[in-house]
């Protein structure tokens, strides 16, 4: 059995959200369900120096039910640009939206659409 | 403890790992005063009748003083952010937090009994459903995060802190957690 402490090594251990990283593809323009002019209300995730890039791909992922590439995408635009949209809708679905990525421990806000 | 491990596919998948006695206890404590703090915020809530009545509970409108509580339970907008809505955005805050809080705490303290329910007090073997792994996964990250705030970790935090420091003999802890949390998800995600 493993010591419980001491058992990762810095190059091993998983990269958190802010932690550089190679570059990688990016959300280049967001699907028309996003950006539509009946959507004015937006869910923001912010970067976060705890939360992991792949906790927060897979919560992407459960919560949205995005492809890995599409979580992976949004994940990397949060680590990269500090911060992403990864959904939009009536006041309503976006409050509902932040309130689960906050049950899940991300942190996210809610605005308007500019 | 190794690395997690997976039995089957699908629903019927069950993820697997033997944790020691010490590492169970200190999950144990770790995710008990997380509880103990998500609680105590609930009950600082604003009490009235007509919550008794309508079974509706109403959150407090501002965010803890707290800042691992405060990390926990986070605002539901950024007011002075690019795109916030200024003064009007303080105001929607806190509508936000004391409509939604309530919830966010129950959901967070689930996911906790969840954990407790399913981790033996003296270490042993643990075998988990797919929804209690979620649970799991749900329950440590929160527990990282309230540690990682009270330790100030930052992305660039060395594998060990000079002895001085009065972090030292806690971030040994964190690193394992977050080790914990990435086997999972590992087993987790096909």
């Amino acid at each position: 059995m493993r010591r419980a402490m001491g058992s990762s090594s810095a190059a091993l251990r998983p990269p958190v959200l802010s932690a550089p990283v190679e570059p990688a593809p990016t959300v280049e323009e967001l699907p028309d369900e996003l950006v539509g002019a009946d959507t004015p209300w937006q869910t923001i995730v912010w970067n976060d120096p705890i939360n992991l890039m792949s906790y927060v791909t897979y919560v992407f992922q459960k919560i949205f039910g995005y492809d890995k590439q599409k979580a992976t995408a949004l994940m990397m635009d949060v680590h990269q640009k500090g911060r992403a949209t990864v959904s939009s809708g009536s006041r309503e679905k976006v409050e509902g939206d932040v309130a689960k990525l906050h049950a899940a421990g991300l942190w996210a806000t809610m605005q308007r659409s500019s | 403890m190794r690395a997690w491990k997976r039995h089957g596919r699908g629903e019927r998948a069950r993820y697997v790992a033997v944790l020691d006695p010490a590492e169970a206890s200190v999950l144990r404590g770790l995710v008990g005063q997380v509880d103990d703090m998500l609680s105590g915020r609930a009950d600082a809530g604003p009490q009235d009748e007509l919550a008794e009545l309508t079974g509706i509970r109403t959150g407090p409108s501002t965010a803890p003083d707290d800042p691992v509580l405060a990390r926990l339970l986070p605002d539901f907008h950024r007011p002075d952010a690019e795109g916030g809505a200024g003064a009007d955005g303080v105001a929607l805050s806190a509508a936000m937090r004391s409509v939604n809080e309530p919830e966010l705490i129950a959901a967070k303290r689930d996911a906790i009994a969840t954990l407790l329910a399913s981790c033996p007090g003296g270490g042993g073997r643990v075998e988990l459903t797919v929804p209690q792994a979620e649970a799991w996964l749900t329950a440590v990250n929160d527990v990282r995060l309230a540690l990682g705030t009270a330790l100030e970790v930052t992305e660039d935090m060395p594998e060990r802190l000079p002895p001085d420091d009065p972090r030292t003999d806690h971030l040994p802890v964190y690193h394992w957690l977050t080790w914990l949390q990435d086997s999972l998800l590992t087993v987790l995600l096909p």
